[in-house]
């Protein structure tokens, strides 16, 4: 605890809570007067150098071992190369939308309107027919989501009544090289 | 008209394996940072799908850098501007001529030395050609039109400077133990044994104090991390900031060209150069009695392969050193350089002296 005048000037005011400041900050630190040795930088130089060695030793075993074809569960790096390999995704994450289906392959939407109306970006767009069944009154015959105003809060997921939408596909890689071509309709990409 | 030919064949040789493995250690730094690091690396240029573990994007970077604009700004020194890069490059290759990177190999009754160059003052030769790359840095700095790369270029002569000094005195308690400043002579030295011939006389065993300075100021004069102040990469200016393109891509192929001279020499000067342990020039020779006979290629053969299985250690470890440890700030750099490491390498001086006297 030397050189407090380089912190905070001794005489001027709150010098005392200045000083009872520090010296707890410091005890509760973990930082201690370095020895002799240790102020000559040799022992966190070769410590250091060990730690990353045993990482560098660790890592290129394996990768040999795997040019090799042999233990080839255990990784040598923590990366995940992404068009081969996927990255694991929590299963409530919101990602490409999808119409879900009844059994006989037509979409559960019965054109309620529910998630055109909550909607807050505004991109979706329903047109209703009407349906023969008259369990299921109205079905959508377009619908439109422009999955370039979408912003992905999932509220068209809660608030559908009959689960017709959800947002599980797990498909995140949505580029396209024009504006149009992020609308996406009904029957073609929804399903 | 045979010497000169084998002349030409042996320094050609030598220029041509040294600027590939200079070209090569870009990959070869990024690979084993990313292995350090727990990563992969780079691996995706492939030609007609041959990935080969990322070697491809050393080529890569050179087409890169070929097809860059390269611009001169406006204001500057054209011809300063220009010759910075191939002083820095030039300088550093010529230094390859001195080191030896094998024995002496006999065909056909012609004795060839493995060396570039049979200088007597070798040494002084590699130092001299070190210093002169000081210029490359000073001109950079000095010639763009920029007040920041005028700058770094002064940062990185003051302490290019600094470490020269270092390193020559650290050498001194080396030629003060072999008496030769002759490369190949002083790998011929570093073959009697001590110990009752159980340990190669080489220059660690003999001069391990001078050995660490060696190594630390080494590291400084080539400007890698931790003493990289004067580059900074992206978090400081520094003195190649006004250059793009191949004369770029010269100074940074001086930087890892200097890497493996640097790594050469210690190989050479520290721990024996083409040495084998208990390899003799007819084969091999315990210490216990047993005794091989091997004839000349096999010999050289073994020593080229050693020198350069010692550099490849010790461009690993200056790699691995450079991802290991902080960079050290402006003004730590300069104590260590003048306060801390010269009273040492003199004082090494000083016993090394004391004891050459007395044994």
């Amino acid at each position: 605890m030397k050189n407090l005048e380089k912190y905070f000037d001794p005489k001027g005011p709150f010098a005392a809570l200045r000083v009872s400041q520090m010296k707890r900050a410091w005890k509760q630190s973990n930082r201690r007067q370095l020895t002799w040795w240790e102020n000559t930088y040799f022992p966190m130089l070769i410590s250091g150098i060990f730690l990353t060695s045993k990482h560098f030793f660790y890592n290129v075993t394996f990768h040999i071992l795997h040019l090799f074809g042999i233990a080839k569960k255990t990784k040598g790096a923590i990366t995940f190369q992404y068009p081969e390999m996927p990255r694991p995704l929590s299963s409530r994450l919101r990602t490409r939308h999808r119409l879900t289906k009844r059994e006989d392959g037509s979409p559960r939407c019965v054109a309620c309107m529910m998630c055109e109306t909550v909607c807050p970006a505004r991109c979706i767009e329903i047109t209703a027919a009407e349906h023969p069944d008259p369990n299921i009154e109205k079905y959508p015959a377009e619908f439109i989501l422009d999955l370039g105003k979408c912003v992905y809060c999932g509220f068209c997921v809660e608030v559908c009544p009959e689960d017709a939408i959800r947002m599980d596909t797990g498909r995140l890689d949505i580029a396209e090289y024009s504006r149009e071509s992020m609308i996406y309709d009904k029957k073609r990409l929804m399903e | 008209m045979n010497d000169i030919l084998i002349k030409f064949i042996l320094s050609a040789g030598t220029l041509f394996i040294m600027f590939n493995i200079a070209g090569l250690l870009t990959w070869v730094e990024r690979k084993q940072s990313a292995v350090m690091q727990d990563r992969i690396g780079a691996n995706r240029a492939s030609i007609f799908g041959f990935k080969a573990m990322g070697l491809f994007h050393a080529l890569a970077d050179v087409l890169k850098m070929l097809s860059k604009e390269e611009f001169v700004p406006e204001g500057a020194n054209k011809f300063l501007f220009n010759l910075a890069p191939y002083l820095s490059v030039i300088f550093a290759l010529v230094g390859f001529a001195a080191i030896p990177i094998g024995g002496a190999l006999v065909l056909n009754n012609h004795v060839i030395e493995l060396q570039a160059a049979n200088l007597n003052i070798a040494l002084i030769f590699i130092f001299a050609m070190m210093s002169m790359g000081v210029y490359g840095v000073v001109l950079a700095g000095f010639s763009s039109n920029n007040n920041y790369a005028f700058l770094g270029g002064m940062r990185g002569a003051a302490q290019m400077i600094a470490y020269e000094i270092t390193m020559g005195a650290a050498i001194m308690g080396v030629i003060m133990v072999f008496n030769t400043l002759d490369l190949q002579a002083l790998d011929r030295a570093q073959g009697a044994y001590m110990l009752g011939g159980w340990l190669p006389k080489w220059g660690v065993f003999v001069q391990p104090l001078a050995f660490f300075l060696f190594l630390t100021a080494a590291t400084a004069e080539t400007k890698r991390t931790p003493f990289d102040l004067p580059e900074g990469e992206s978090e400081i200016i520094g003195y190649f900031v006004e250059y793009s393109g191949m004369k770029f891509g010269m100074f940074f192929l001086a930087d890892l060209v200097e890497t493996v001279l640097v790594a050469a020499l210690m190989t050479t000067l520290f721990f024996g150069g083409w040495q084998v342990p208990y390899l003799h020039p007819d084969g091999f020779y315990f210490p216990w009695g047993a005794h091989i006979a091997i004839s000349n290629l096999p010999v050289v053969i073994m020593g080229v392969l050693s020198f350069f299985t010692k550099a490849a250690f010790f461009i690993w470890l200056l790699m691995a050193v450079r991802w290991t440890l902080p960079r050290f700030r402006y003004d730590q750099l300069m104590n260590l350089g003048w306060k801390i490491l010269l009273p040492a390498s003199l004082i090494n001086i000083a016993i090394t002296a004391v004891v050459v006297t007395i044994f």
